[in-house]
Parts: C-alpha cells; structure tokens; sequence
C-alpha cells in the first residue's frame, strides 16, 4: 500500500494494472452474451427478408408463402410500423424496411418471425418479390461522376495552400486508394426484447448506444422514450460496428415483440452480419504537396472521396474527422482539404476504430513519404521536421496544439527501437539481396480526443452506496471488452478507498442513467469516468457536511478507513451511521467536456479536449516475386496520460495496432460487378491470427505522460488512437517497395497491401525506375 | 441394430436416442439443447474457433485429446469420443490452470473467442505441445481474437504449465475403453439417415446399397453444405469410423494412406516425406481443421483450390477407388473431370490416397500464395517436382491450383523443361508456357493477372531457390544490426 506520507494509507487502485473485471468469467465460459441468456417461453426468432438487387424498384413483394410457411407467427413489413419506418441517427434516410425502392444488396424488405431460426430463415426465401433495375453506384469514383453525395462537398482551409504548393522550391503529388475494414467483432448483431405491460419493452441488445437505440424504437414504435428500456451488460466486441448497425435488428425485434406479444430474438449470422452492416469508409485521396530542400511542408491539398453507402448513418462526422487529422501530428503552414461523401448504392458505411481519422492520417503519411524520397532523405527526419511543436502549433481548423509531445516520443522511440542503426542495417542487406527485400518507418499519431459534435461531450453516472459499504456502480458508457468497466470501478473504489470488490459493476440500463451518448470517439472513460466521480462526491460531500456536524471535522477516506478527527470507522459503519442519520448515499453524477467548441459552416473551432500521441517503428520483408510479406519487428511508445490501468491500456495498444495492421495488409473487402460482397466470412476475408504478430514486438507506454488538461486523474483516451500506428507498417511496406527501384520512384501502393498490390506496385517502380 | 449416440462429458456417459438429427451440430447440441452457451458461434464454418471443444479419443492405450469446431461437427461424430467444452475444466470452484493463466496474462477483452482459445490451449496442454511462441501460432492459429492482438493469449500458453489434469488419464482411458462401440451407427430422423460403419468392407457394403448418399469424412467441408448452405442431406455415410480406413501403411517406395486418415495424424508422415509437405500442411486451416479434415476429402470435394492435389499430383500420387468390393486406381490428376465433377461413380468412394517416396536430389517444390499465410485459401498453390541429371531435366511434374476449374498439370510447362538444361533460360521459357497452359479467372482471391504472374514467378523463384538465391519472408528474421 502507498504511503501518502502523513500516516495516511491510499489503496493501490489508480495507475495499476488491474485486471479485466469479466476475465474469470470470460475464460470460464460464464460471462452471458445475448444468445446466451436463457431463451424465454414463447420466443420467436427472427429472420430478414433481402433484396438481390443493389438499386432497383419493386415491382412485386408477394409474402403470401412466407406466411403460410410452416412455423410462420408474423411477417413484418412497413405496414406494420406504427411510428416511423426509420432507424437512422438523424438523417432520415435509413428505412427499417426499405419501401417500394431498394438502395443496396442484402437490404431488408421484410421480417420473419417464426417458431425458430430455420423455420424463419426458410420462410423468408420463399418472397416472391420482382425487380426494375435501376442504375446502381458501387464505387466513391462512381457516385462522384454522377454527382451523388449524402452532403455537400466540405472544405476546410488554412491559408492560401495552392499559392504555397505553387511557390514551393519542391512538389509532389498522388493518388491513393484507401480500402475499407469489416469489424469482425467475435459476436454478431444481436438483441432480445421482451415485452412488458402496456408498451413497456424490455430489450437486451449488443450496442455501444443504449440511448440512441431506445430513442428509435421509440420512434419506430410509435412510444414514448419511457417505454423502451434497453441494457447492455456486454458485447463481443464493436470497434464502432454497434454504434449506429445495431439499431436495425434490435429495431426488427422490438417491432415483433410487440406485434405479437411474444419476446423475440434476432441473431444475424456472421455472413448476413457482414453484408447487411456497414463498414470502415474507403477513400479515393488525391493529395499534392509543397516543400522545402529540407523537407519542411509549405503547403498540402487533399481532396478525398469517401464511400459512404446508401445512407448518411454517421458519414458527416466521419469524413470531417478524416479532415481533422490529415495533418495528422504535423504543422501545415497552409491547407486545403476538400471531402466528397458519396451516396452509393452498398452498405452505409460507419464508425470503425478512428471513424475517418485513419484515412485522414494515411493520406498526409504518403505525402511526406513522397517527398522524403523526392528529396533523397530518411522519412523520419522530414517527419521530425515538420512536427507539432517543432514546426508550428496551429490546426487547420483553428485549433491550437497545446499539449504536443510528440516530437520527445518520437526521438525516445527512434533511439530506444536504433532506428539509425537499422535504417543502415537495412540499406546494407537490400544492397546484397535481389528477391527479398526489406523496409523500415517510424510514424506518429496525434488524436483528438472528443466528440466533435460537441453536445455528445456529456455523461451521466448512477452510483449506490449500500449499508453494508457494498457500492453499486452504473454510467452511461458501455462495455466492449475495452475495460471501461473497470477503469470507472477503480474511479469509485478510489474515491471512496475501498476495495474494487465493493465495487459492483453492472450492466448499462437506460433507466438507470438516461441521456448518454455513444461508448465511442475513445471517450468512454474520460467522460463516463469523470461522471462516476461526480457521484461519488456528491455523496462524499454529504457524508462529511453530516460528519463535521457530527463531530467537527471532515472526514478522510484512506485504505484502513473513514478518518474522522481522532475516530476511525469502517467505511460500513461509517455509511451506515451515515443512513442512520439520514443522509442520501445514493447520487446522479454528471459530466461535460469544458472548453470545446466547434463551427462546423467554417470548420474552425477547438473540436478537441486535448490529443493523444504515439508513435510505432515497423519493419517488414517483402517477396518480390510474390508479393508475399511479413512484418518482422515493430516498437511502440504511446502516451496515455497518467494511465489508470497500464493492462488495460497496453491491451488496447496491442489490439489497435494489429487491427490496424490487418486493415492495411490481410483484410480486402471485395464487392463484385452486381454490388454484392463476396468476402463475407473469415473464409475469404483475412482478418489477423496469432501468426501475424510479429515476432519481436516491443511496446511502452509513454512514461512521462500527463494530460495537460483536467482529465480523469490526468489520463489519456486510447481506444482509438494506437490503430494508427499501423500506419508505419504500410510505409514500411513502401519503403521496401521503393529499394526495388532504388529508392528512385515512388511506389503507388494503395492499402490494402495484399501480396496482389504490393507485386503490382514493384513491377511498376521497375518499370518506372528503368524508364 | 438401433442404438444411440453415446459419449462423455464431464466423466460421464450422455447418450443422444437413435432419432437424433444427424446434421445437428455439436455446437448447436451445446447451446441449445444441454445449455452449455460457453460454447460460442462466431462464423459457423470453421474458420475463427470461438466453438472450439476439445475431443477425447481412444488411441491404442491412450487417449489423444483433439481441439475441434462444434460448429462444424455433427452430433454422431461424438460416439465413442469424450467431448470437453470450456464448462468442463473447472474444478471445486476453482479455475483450470489455463484459464488462470488466460486471466492472468490479461488475454481476455471482450471475452467472445475467449473460451475457444482456452480449449485450444487445454489440447495442446494435455497433448504436451511445445509452448514456444512458434508452435502457439501455430496451435492457436485457427483461433481469430479481433481484441488483443494475441500477444496477451501467448503468454498464456507459455505460462499455462504441464498437463493439469494428467491424473485423469487413466481413469479416462478405461472409460473410453468400455464406450468403444462394437457395432456401426445407423440413425433416423424423418427420413435423413446416418451411417458410420466400423470397417472399410463394411463402408464398401453400406455405400454400395446408398449409391446417392453424401460420403462424410472429417465433415470440415461436408459440415458447411449445411450451416452455410442449409443444404438438407437425405442420407450421409461416415468413413470416420472404419478403423482399417485410419491406416497410414508404407510399402517400399510408397506410402499408403488411407481415406478416414486426419491431416494432423499424416502431418508427421508427409513432413518426412519432404519438409515442404509437411510445411503445406502446417499451413492448411487451423489445427482444428487439420484434427477433423482428411486427405482424400481435400481430394475427393474436387475443389479447384484445395491445398493438396497441386502438392500431391506433382508428387506422382495415384487414388485407389473402391466399390462394394471392387477397386480401381488412377493417377490423382486424373480424377478431376471438370469443375464441380470428378471420376466418382455413385456408391464409389476413395478409399485411399498412395503418395509415392520423393527420390533424394529431386528438385520437390510446393508454394501457396494467399492473403494470409495461416489458415487462408490458396490464391494459387504450386507443387513441382523435377528430375535433374547432369544438369538436364529429365522429366518435370508441375501442377497448380487457383489457376483452373480444377487442380491441373501445367503440360506446357513441363514439356518446356523436359529434356532442357536446368538453367533460368530454361525456367523462363516453362514460365512463359503457362500461358498455354492456364486461363485463370478473376475472384474475391485474385485477379486472373496476379495468378498468371505469380504462378510464372513461382517457378523462377523455385530456380533462384535451388541456386540459393532465394528465401522465404516466413523464415526472415528482423534485420540483424550494429
């Protein structure tokens, strides 16, 4: 136990690392997903009738076999909505049901509830429904050539960037295609509703927002707010994938619970899973670039095209968070970054771990990769150069960067990974070596932590303290697997100094904390965290206005219990001393992010609390006969703050980096020509195994970080950011790429580097390097 | 002759009545029949192991502990075994040591694959694998985590210790002794029947009087038809259960291997055949695909990208075919007819596969290109076998897959080499016979370009690799410095 020093013993609970609360339950096999509780009297099971066409017109929907299908109980469609037949966040556009006009492949027409899941699953194959086609937009470059968009172009400018590319003594410019990324979370779409008395529902669903998901059953339904109560006690995983996509099937469930008085389930498969949600947005960039002899940028302009599917869904903030961070942890002296979100006709498109700040980053890393080859110089010493810190501080939305330290881990790192050492190492052994070649890169991550719709920047917390000292413990956030939970308990613990066994951790009920935002934008134990405490102190406040009544002094809460002058009490006999006397010891806490702003007409504001930094070294060998590859070595030094669970947080730096990792290597989304995706399972879309770690994987945490802001005990977020670091494994891939030619051309590789594109991209730096 | 399925769990025997529906899978009989739901389903085809059970099965006088996919596994294939699931490690309270050592590694995040990577561990525990980081990835390579980037999870097998449970080993052994079966199974249920007959005469017989029916091995493909393509399977015979079809045989310069043979159990044997086998092997699907699936069901499903016939036809291996009591046999390559039809007649089942030894100083090369290297699905798969004598070529064997309708000999190719000096001139001019060879398509694995391409710079890099001019990335280590 830490001494405090004046006697006072603090319990060792904040910056530690604690393990996952669920762990014994998840190795165990107790830990309940939906599918796992048990199945009530009387459930019906849920299947989706789809449409076989990307964008056509129906002319026909004849349900009349589905309904007289064996173990058929109801078929809902539109007819059946009583409220609204719309499940979007906000835009409207995003139908329950699609209604006389099909906007994608795989998009619901109608539901089958049945006695069971094959029973409805049979049943929905026998709709007869007819077609018109109608022109269907599959690609960003399509749906720019026909003018479709889900908003107007958004520009975001920061000096007079065309006239300082124009007057640069060096330029540079590109194209690069950015694919998407399915989330893979373990457990597919889920939710259970039950349905009470009156319209009161019950519903059970793997969502990262209970809030917005009871909003639009609401809505659907054609019920207050109050009559939809929806709980998460955990989902197998969501990487922003149950953000906004699990509203539908949770939406289809509600609707048939009440229909038919009966609970229903949806379940989707993980084949209907991954073709009816939406996934990471692929981007068309094109970017152009100024600088100086040393590297130094003058001015960038980008121009992004992103594929947002059929629907708005999340795409707004999205793509503006692509432009947030296409200066990524650099200083642009002047920008012009310009965003088309295109309207096609696939899935919507949706939050993904950086929900845009990824492609952003990717865009600004080619860029500076470009000119460092331009120029004949170590991509390392152009990126040192042109830091946050070292090269200005202003954003180009207005922002100023106040907290960067990114320049000192950068050099930590290049030093602790001998990066100079390597780099030589590396041009030695490509030197002697014809058919493997290998590659280096050390990039950075800035991110900026906050909603940058400003009004979800708020939390609520529900915190009971028992007579016996037990602590109940709800927030609005949800958990994921990303240990929310347990960083909030070790808040509570700490606040009070009691063990994290009195702390009970439970599931997240919309009527228990009502109002939240989404568990997303790596806010989850920021806003949630500060919450909690607010409660805690609420109640702490009254416990020691009763305790200096009482006795005259204020009481101290430490690890050996609650001091109180000369007295000292159990925390249990102290609280229940506490309710004999009639205090509350039950508290609504509540927290906003101060300080942030944001115009979105101008693009200009402090969208950000503060940003969070890292930075990864990655090294690869690349066949260059097969384009076959691997990832040999990778350091990792990552600011967190003051972390308040380094297992936690170096859990979720691992994870981030190799998801971001497979995003830009292993894992292709394939649509073919009919708009249908053929990569709809782990069969044929790769995510990472075991395999793919690599070898020699060094990762730290940044020690000396500290947030600069008023953070929960000086943390950082980190669910998002560490996905970053995966960008230094797609410039490795680049480097290696660019020795076949001598480091003389540019390589034109576009992500995902399959074995595919990278043999593409060296026989055309061969081609070019001898031409 | 009806009897039920019966099997273990938890030590003790369950038997499932003789009207059970044999596609039921095991996962599905877990979850929604006993309740066992730490048991989870994360794709229903075999390929992330979030269902991963171990099974139980007798072996001589020991009992050999396989982690598999209930997700994949039918009902029946659980007679005579004993099955353990994630509910099973527990004792009095306390967790397995694997589990301790999953928790204590932090190795869980969200908590959904989590039990499939503890069975995983708990086989390769009980089996005594080698807990050094290269074999995990292997062991846990059919194992997907979307969470913790796995670093976490191999800690955990490095520190889960010896077999915790090796106590229970002999009392387990009897156990399985006294189930063995001593009849075949025959279930009903509405009109879908199931056969696993105990003897290849036996398979011969039964399969000769269902000449229609769906001949099941480790049902790693057969199991798909039915979750992922809801196919209704009127009648399936199980070759799983005939012992004398479990044979791997030697026979002078060739080696017999027989039909019910498991990928895992022929590993060791082809790894000596020649190291490249045993590395294809290594690399097809997860261990808990190599423990169900066998040879000749890569072979007799006719994929035109199974890993195995390229390997296999370049290796010189023949089929042996048997109906009722009569037997043909046939060089591998020409089985496959055209896409989706084989030499198979109705009632005809391959009853093994006989791969011929590798003479020492024959050139033997096997290349699988994929998205992925481990457990993904061969864009293009390469065997090549050439004879080379004073520095001519005396006779080439070469066979892709990925690159037609079905596992095919590249005659172009070979003819170009056959007879020439083993030079790159030479390797070149079969390279460009391919061409002539192959017409490729284009699909969610690669473009028609890349599979040409590549299939031509498989057989340069073969040349570069005889001349030690070339190298595997999977054997690359980071670079060496300072």
């Amino acid at each position: 136990m830490a001494d405090s020093g004046a006697g006072v013993r603090a319990l060792p609970v904040l910056n530690t690392p604690i393990g996952h609360d669920s762990a014994p339950r998840h190795v165990s096999g107790e830990a309940l997903y939906i599918d796992d509780i048990p199945e009530p009297p009387g459930l019906l099971h849920l299947y989706a009738g789809q449409s076989a066409h990307a964008h056509a017109k129906v002319t026909k929907l004849d349900l009349s076999a589905v309904r007289a299908a064996p173990g058929v109980v109801a078929v809902l469609t539109p007819a059946d909505v009583p409220g609204k037949n719309d499940i979007s966040p906000f835009a409207g556009d995003d139908p329950l049901f699609a209604e006389g006009e099909v906007k994608f492949l795989g998009q619901p027409l109608f539901c089958v509830a049945a006695e069971t899941l094959p029973k409805a699953r049979a049943a929905a194959a026998l709709a007869v429904v007819e077609y018109e086609d109608l022109p269907a937009l599959l690609t960003a470059d399509a749906a720019l050539a026909a003018g479709s968009f889900i908003e107007p172009s958004q520009r975001m400018i920061l000096g007079d960037a065309r006239a300082a590319i124009a007057g640069a003594p060096h330029r540079a410019s590109g194209h690069l295609q950015v694919g998407g990324q399915e989330h893979f979370y373990l457990e597919g779409q889920v939710a259970l509703v039950i349905p009470g008395e009156g319209d009161d529902l019950h519903v059970w669903t793997s969502t990262q927002h209970p809030t917005e998901t009871q909003h639009i059953l609401a809505r659907v339904l054609g019920c207050q707010d109050s009559a939809v109560t929806v709980e998460v006690r955990r989902m197998g995983g969501g990487f922003g994938g149950k953000e906004t996509q699990s509203v539908q099937w949770a939406a289809m469930a509600a609707l048939a619970a009440k229909v038919t008085r009966r609970p229903a389930k949806i379940r989707l498969d993980r084949d209907d899973d991954m073709a009816l949600t939406g996934k990471r947005h692929d981007f068309e960039i094109d970017w152009e670039l100024g600088f100086d002899a040393d590297g130094r940028v003058a001015g960038v302009a980008f121009e992004f095209a992103s594929r947002c599917g059929f629907s708005a869904d999340l795409s707004h903030a999205i793509n503006d968070r692509a432009m947030f961070h296409a200066d990524n942890a650099y200083a642009l002296p002047a920008a012009e970054i310009v965003s088309h979100r295109t309207r096609t006709h696939t899935v919507s498109n949706t939050a993904f771990r950086g929900f845009g700040g990824p492609q952003g980053m990717m865009a600004i890393e080619r860029a500076l990769d470009a000119a460092a080859l331009q120029l004949g110089k170590d991509p390392l010493d152009v990126r040192l150069a042109n830091l946050y810190g070292i090269a200005g501080d202003l954003t180009p939305y207005g922002q100023t960067v106040t907290d960067a330290v990114i320049h000192p881990i950068m050099t930590e790192l290049a030093a602790s990974c001998n990066y100079r050492a390597r780099r030589d190492a590396i041009q030695r052994w490509n030197a002697a070596n014809d058919h493997l070649k290998r590659g280096l890169a050390l990039t950075p991550v800035k991110f900026g932590i906050s909603f940058t719709t400003t009004h979800l920047n708020q939390a609520g917390a529900l915190v009971h303290v028992y007579t016996d000292g037990s602590i109940l413990l709800n927030h609005g956030g949800t958990e994921m697997g990303q240990g929310l939970n347990i960083k909030v308990a070790q808040v509570a613990a700490d606040a009070f100094q009691v063990p994290l066994a009195s702390v009970r951790i439970t599931s997240t009920r919309t009527d228990k904390v009502p109002n939240t935002s989404a568990t997303a934008a790596s806010s989850g134990s920021d806003l949630n965290g500060m919450a909690a405490l607010d409660a805690c102190e609420q109640i702490k406040a009254r416990l020691a206005a009763w305790a200096r009544a009482k006795w005259g002094h204020d009481p101290v809460f430490t690890a050996d219990g609650v001091q109180v002058g000369a007295d000292r009490f159990s925390f249990r006999d102290f609280v229940n001393q506490a309710y004999l006397a009639r205090v509350s010891l039950s508290a609504a806490g509540f927290y906003k992010t101060p300080d942030i702003h944001y115009d979105r007409a101008t693009h200009k504001g402090r969208p950000f609390y503060y940003f969070a930094y890292g930075a990864a070294c990655s090294e690869v060998v690349v066949d260059t006969l097969t384009g076959e590859n691997k990832v040999t070595r990778v350091d990792i030094l990552h600011d967190v703050g003051r972390s308040l669970n380094p297992a936690i947080d170096l859990g979720q730096i691992e994870g981030g980096f190799i998801q971001g990792m497979g995003w830009l290597t292993t894992e292709e989304l394939v649509f073919d020509a009919k708009g249908r995706l053929t990569t709809h399972a782990p069969s044929t879309y790769k995510i990472p195994t075991a395999g793919e770690r690599p070898d020699v994987f060094n990762m730290a945490i940044w020690q000396p970080g500290e947030s600069r802001e008023n953070t929960i005990h000086r943390s950082k977020a980190v669910g998002e950011p560490p996905l970053m670091l995966a960008i230094s494994v797609f410039s490795a891939l680049t480097d290696a790429i660019a020795s076949v030619g001598g480091h003389r051309v540019m390589p034109n590789l576009d992500a995902p580097a399959t074995p595919e594109r990278i043999l593409a991209a060296i026989n055309d730096v061969r081609r070019r390097a001898d031409g | 002759m009806t009897r039920p399925i019966r099997f273990l769990l938890d030590g003790e025997i369950r038997e499932l009545p003789a009207d059970t529906d044999p596609t039921l899978t095991v996962l599905n009989l877990l979850r929604y029949h006993l309740r066992r739901t730490g048991t989870k389903e994360g794709c229903a085809e075999g390929d992330c192991g979030a269902c991963t059970v171990v099974l139980g099965e007798l072996s001589e006088d020991t009992v050999r502990f396989r982690a598999v996919n209930a997700c994949i596994l039918f009902a029946p294939m659980l007679d005579g075994r004993a099955l353990f699931t994630v509910e099973s490690l527990g004792r009095e309270g306390h967790l397995h040591p694997v589990q301790q050592a999953m928790v204590d590694s932090h190795a869980s995040q969200c908590g959904f694959c989590t039990p499939g990577f503890v069975m995983s561990l708990y086989a390769a525990q009980r089996e005594g694998a080698a807990t050094d980081a290269a074999n995990l990835k292997d062991v846990l390579a059919g194992n997907l985590c979307r969470c913790t980037g796995y670093g976490p999870i191999l800690a955990a097998g490095q520190a889960m210790g010896p077999d915790s449970h090796a106590a229970d080993l002999p009392a387990l052994t009897t156990a399985l002794a006294a189930l063995q079966p001593t009849e075949g199974l025959a279930l009903e249920h509405k009109g879908r029947r199931f056969f696993a007959p105990r003897s290849a005469d036996d398979m011969a017989a039964v399969l000769e009087a269902h000449p229609e029916a769906t001949v099941l091995a480790g049902g790693t493909d057969v199991g798909l038809w039915v979750t992922k393509q809801h196919r209704d399977l009127a009648t399936i015979v199980s070759l799983n259960e005939a012992a004398d079809l479990r044979a791997i045989d030697e026979f002078g310069d060739t080696i017999r291997i027989g039909a019910a043979v498991r990928y895992a159990d022929a590993h060791a044997t082809l790894a000596r055949l020649h190291p490249a086998l045993g590395e294809l092997l290594r690399r097809l699907g997860g261990l808990q695909v190599r423990n169900l699936g066998t040879l000749s069901g890569n072979i007799a499903n006719g994929s035109p990208i199974g890993d195995m016939p390229p390997a296999l036809i370049a290796a010189g291996a023949t089929l042996v075919l048997r109906k009722g009591r009569v037997r043909r046999e046939m060089p591998l390559e020409a089985f496959f007819l055209a896409y989706g039809r084989q030499d198979r007649q109705p009632g005809e089942f391959i009853e093994a596969v006989i791969v011929p030894k590798i003479p020492t100083g024959r050139i033997f090369k096997i290349a699988k290109l994929s998205k992925r290297f481990d457990q993904d699905i061969s864009a293009v798969c390469m065997g090549l076998s050439v004879g080379v004598e004073a520095g001519q070529v005396t006779d080439a064997r070469i066979a892709f897959g990925g690159m037609a309708a079905t596992p095919k000999r590249a005659t172009a190719a070979e003819a170009a080499l056959t007879g020439r000096p083993w030079t790159a001139e030479t390797v070149e001019a079969a390279a460009e016979a391919l061409a002539q060879d192959f017409t490729p398509i284009t699909d969610m694995r690669a473009s028609a370009d890349y599979r040409l391409e590549a299939a031509r710079n498989l057989l340069r890099r073969a040349f570069l690799e005889v001349a030690g001019a070339a190298s595997s990335v999977r054997d690359a280590e980071a670079v060496a410095y300072g």
